[in-house]
């Protein structure tokens, strides 16, 4: 038996989330319960004051969802957990959070919508809700595990990228990943990078709350309590954080928020290729579909034909730089999700008709099967 | 002997059949395998149908539902009619006798073993048929070593309970080795 | 502006953006007041609010300050609470912000008993959107959406507050302002949830809608009609009919969220373990 596997162990996908937050510091939750994401918030009600840590459970979810940009604004690295009718109750606050810049993580595990739809069914539908549940227009990061190993790093990772680009980064799961039991290491302390908000090198009297220092746009954030005395606002404000109704300063602060998320897509776009090199047919696929993919692109090379497989890790923003490599080499696209078409027009947008881009779109509670997704190769080919 | 396992537990809710999931994919985890378990259920948790999976392999596990099963372990009269045909040809079928009758499935070899009765009437206790339900199917399938199940049970099972579900597992293996000595 | 409280206020930012006859700038004065006579750290201090006109005096407060979104301010305070017990944390919010689109969180709040201090501006008006019945205008009231008088009932704010468990709870108004101080400093006090329902005045849409004559008139009217808890409780209840009753309405101490949850941390004394 290797070091590895002594650590292995059996382990949730939702318990990975709320551990691997743990790991990357988190010390405020806020929750409501709701299937099937309740185990992150059973998790950390047990594991965050062991640590030094805070939870509570809300009134709401909305109350959750404004807890946690508080907490955020004292410092606390904050994290929240719903499914789909709590993530929609969320989204005004999430979008409070993503214009005054307040980092913090929310963690959807997606059921069967809409409205109650299935409390314990997969899906992937929240996708698009992802992107634009909030109203305006705003930039977002949100990321998707296929794994309980990832559940945990990604967790990790979420935490870093809401840090180092001041944005609330979404940690969509489904409900097949948040429940399923798997097989995981736990890494070592240090093992995993850790990224903390950058803290006011100036005095108080000299800080800007929203000027950026550097070329990433992103200003350094003070935490309430330790004497930079700032104003913090939803309203639309200049780099002081006060509010103005001029059409320069309200465009330019919208123009910081989507250009500092652009300059940093290399930290952002996080994909894995499978067997791409020779593909005719390229799978995209992500959360628990790559799972059913990956096993067509196995058995489907098994057969001989040459399929592969590009997964999503980083969901918005879109990996449409890694898709149109791609779509150069392939003859077709297929796009495996459990929803009625969301990704699969993301992608067909981004190959701009240089290639076919076929869905399998289904939305009844069940995990595409790898046969289903084997019978549309056969018919591309 | 197979390098991939896929395993289906179907019963009602109360059986412990999750649990008796989860305890089988830790006892793989322990001998350094892989393994994956997932699960569904209805709004209670008493009563109502529930159903575990277990993936046990050699290797990485990508698709993490059971297709057609290796083994399937079936505790209730509604879990046999649901699962009984998505076995493989050459799969094993347990079927829980003590509630399980009138079922002749047309594929896969079936060993028929009275394990509720057995849990409640030769250990004492009907909630430990999970136990013995594990005990049958490492006993005739070694899909997991039996020192590995009775370490994966002790690490799960409440404390106090310890020698009823030792004696459980005991009762399990004997079952099962009557079961196929009578064939 | 008075000298001896500038030092609370961001003199940069005024003139702010209340109505001329507006009482909100009377009852922020009293609140600075009050953290003043109460010695608070304006560095440990945070002021939280909502949306509506009194929720626009985060803006002019020279603290940590938190204006957020619409009804949500008690929740977003929970959070700066929790998460750093050590600061003082306040909160300014109107009658619709607070009882409307908020009432959940108000309860709840009140019901957790953690150490927030509320300060409700009561105008009993949507003002900000322009004049719109509150679940605090009067039956019979006149608002832009309540055209032929206000068939709802109103809350008695206080009494709602009492019975979810806040542990402090007063009342008073923008005419008697050295009350107003005091019992918004005996909340300061209060380790726990500290109401305090300020009565505000709004000429331009409630005053104007009602014919209530202008700002002075409706600053008269709060002084005629209000009397302190002590005179009421001599007072016959005929004498009472119509009248409005100010001071420290309740006060029963009981354990804080944040200490109580301190207790389950310290349990755990040792560190950090992950």
């Amino acid at each position: 038996m290797n070091v590895t596997s002594i650590n292995a162990r059996l382990m949730q996908g939702n318990q990975a989330c709320a551990e691997g937050a743990i790991y990357a510091g988190a010390r405020f939750y806020a929750g409501y319960p709701i299937t099937p994401s309740t185990e992150i918030a059973e998790v950390l009600a047990e594991r965050l004051p062991q640590v030094g840590g805070k939870f509570i459970q809300m009134e709401d979810e909305i109350a959750s969802m404004a807890a946690i940009v508080g907490a955020s604004l004292t410092g606390a690295k904050s994290m929240t957990a719903t499914s789909g009718p709590g993530f929609s109750l969320k989204q005004e606050n999430l979008g409070y959070a993503v214009l005054s810049e307040v980092p913090c993580v929310v963690v959807d595990v997606q059921r069967l919508g809409p409205s109650t739809g299935g409390p314990t069914a997969p899906s992937q539908g929240d996708i698009m809700q992802a992107r634009w549940g909030t109203h305006g227009d705003h930039p977002i990061i949100a990321i998707s595990p296929s794994s309980v190993q990832e559940c945990f790093e990604l967790t990790v990772k979420a935490f870093n990228l809401s840090e180092r680009f001041r944005i609330p980064v979404l940690m969509m799961l489904d409900e097949v990943i948040g429940h399923m039991r798997e097989r995981i290491i736990i890494p070592a302390p240090g093992e995993l990078e850790i990224v903390d908000r950058k803290k006011p090198k100036v005095a108080p009297s000299q800080y800007v709350p929203y000027e950026p220092q550097d070329d990433s746009l992103v200003p350094p954030m003070a935490n309430f309590g330790e004497g930079y005395r700032y104003h913090v606002t939803g309203l639309l404000h200049d780099d002081t954080g006060f509010p103005s109704n001029s059409p320069a300063v309200m465009g330019e602060h919208q123009d910081r928020l989507h250009e500092k998320i652009r300059r940093g897509l290399h930290e952002i776009i996080m994909v894995e290729e499978v067997q791409t090199e020779d593909a005719d047919v390229l799978l995209v696929a992500f959360g628990c579909m790559a799972r059913s993919a990956a096993r067509a692109v196995k058995e489907a090379r098994a057969k001989g034909q040459k399929v592969g497989m590009l997964r999503l890790i980083t969901i918005w923003p879109f990996p449409e730089e890694a898709l149109r490599q791609l779509a150069e080499k392939v003859k077709a696209i297929i796009v495996p999700e459990m929803n009625l078409g969301q990704v699969v027009d993301v992608v067909k947008s981004a190959v701009e008709g240089k290639v076919p881009v076929y869905g399998i779109c289904q939305a009844d509670g069940e995990i595409i099967p790898p046969e289903r997704i084997l019978e549309k190769i056969e018919e591309v080919l | 002997m197979r390098d991939s396992w896929e395993i289906r537990l179907g019963g009602s809710g109360g059986q412990g059949l999750i649990t008796g999931g989860i305890i089988l994919a830790e006892a793989a985890i322990l001998e350094g395998k892989q393994a994956v378990q997932s699960q569904s259920y209805g709004p209670e948790s008493r009563g109502g149908s529930s159903k575990a999976e277990v993936i046990i392999s050699k290797e990485n596990i990508d698709y993490m539902k059971v297709r057609a099963a290796d083994l399937l372990l079936v505790m209730s009269p509604e879990a046999a009619k649901k699962y009984v045909d998505d076995v493989k040809e050459e799969g094993i079928i347990i079927l829980d006798s003590t509630y399980v009758k009138d079922c002749e499935p047309k594929k896969g070899k079936v060993y028929k073993v009275d394990i509720s009765r057995i849990a409640r009437q030769d250990v004492g206790r009907e909630v430990v048929a999970n136990i013995v339900a594990l005990g049958v199917i490492v006993g005739l399938t070694g899909v997991v070593s039996q020192e590995a199940l009775e370490k994966a049970i002790l690490a799960r099972v409440p404390k106090g309970t310890e020698e009823m579900n030792k004696k459980a597992l005991a009762a399990g293996f004997q079952a099962i080795k009557s079961v196929v000595n009578a064939a | 502006m008075f000298a001896e409280i500038e030092q609370y206020f961001r003199t940069e930012r005024l003139p702010h953006i209340w109505c001329p006859g507006c009482t909100n700038g009377i009852i922020v004065k009293s609140i600075v007041e009050a953290i003043q006579k109460a010695g608070l750290d304006q560095d440990k201090t945070v002021i939280v609010s909502g949306i509506g006109c009194s929720s626009r005096a985060t803006g002019y407060l020279n603290f940590n300050t938190l204006h957020t979104t619409h009804g949500r301010a008690l929740a977003f305070a929970s959070g700066v609470k929790l998460a750093n017990p050590e600061l003082n944390v306040f909160v300014i919010t109107g009658d619709g912000d607070c009882t409307s689109i908020g009432g959940n969180h108000f309860i709840h709040s009140a019901r957790r008993n953690m150490d927030l201090n509320v300060i409700l501006f009561n105008n009993n008006i949507y003002g900000m959107t322009g004049g719109q019945y509150s679940p605090m205008s009067p039956s019979g009231a006149k608002a832009t959406t309540a055209p032929y008088g206000n068939i709802e009932r109103p809350f008695d704010i206080c009494n709602l507050a009492i019975a979810a468990g806040a542990t402090y709870v007063a009342r008073g108004n923008s005419f008697n302002t050295r009350q107003l101080t005091d019992i918004i400093y005996n909340g300061i006090a209060n380790k726990g949830f500290s109401f305090v329902e300020a009565i505000a005045s709004c000429p331009v849409y409630y005053g104007r809608k009602n014919k209530l004559g202008n700002a002075a008139d409706m600053l008269k009217w709060q002084r005629d009609n209000c009397i302190t808890k002590e005179a009421a409780d001599r007072l016959p209840l005929e004498k009472k009919q119509g009248k409005v009753v100010t001071g420290i309405l309740h006060h029963e101490p009981a354990p804080e969220y944040t200490t109580e949850y301190q207790k389950i941390i310290d349990k755990f004394q040792g560190g950090e373990e992950s």
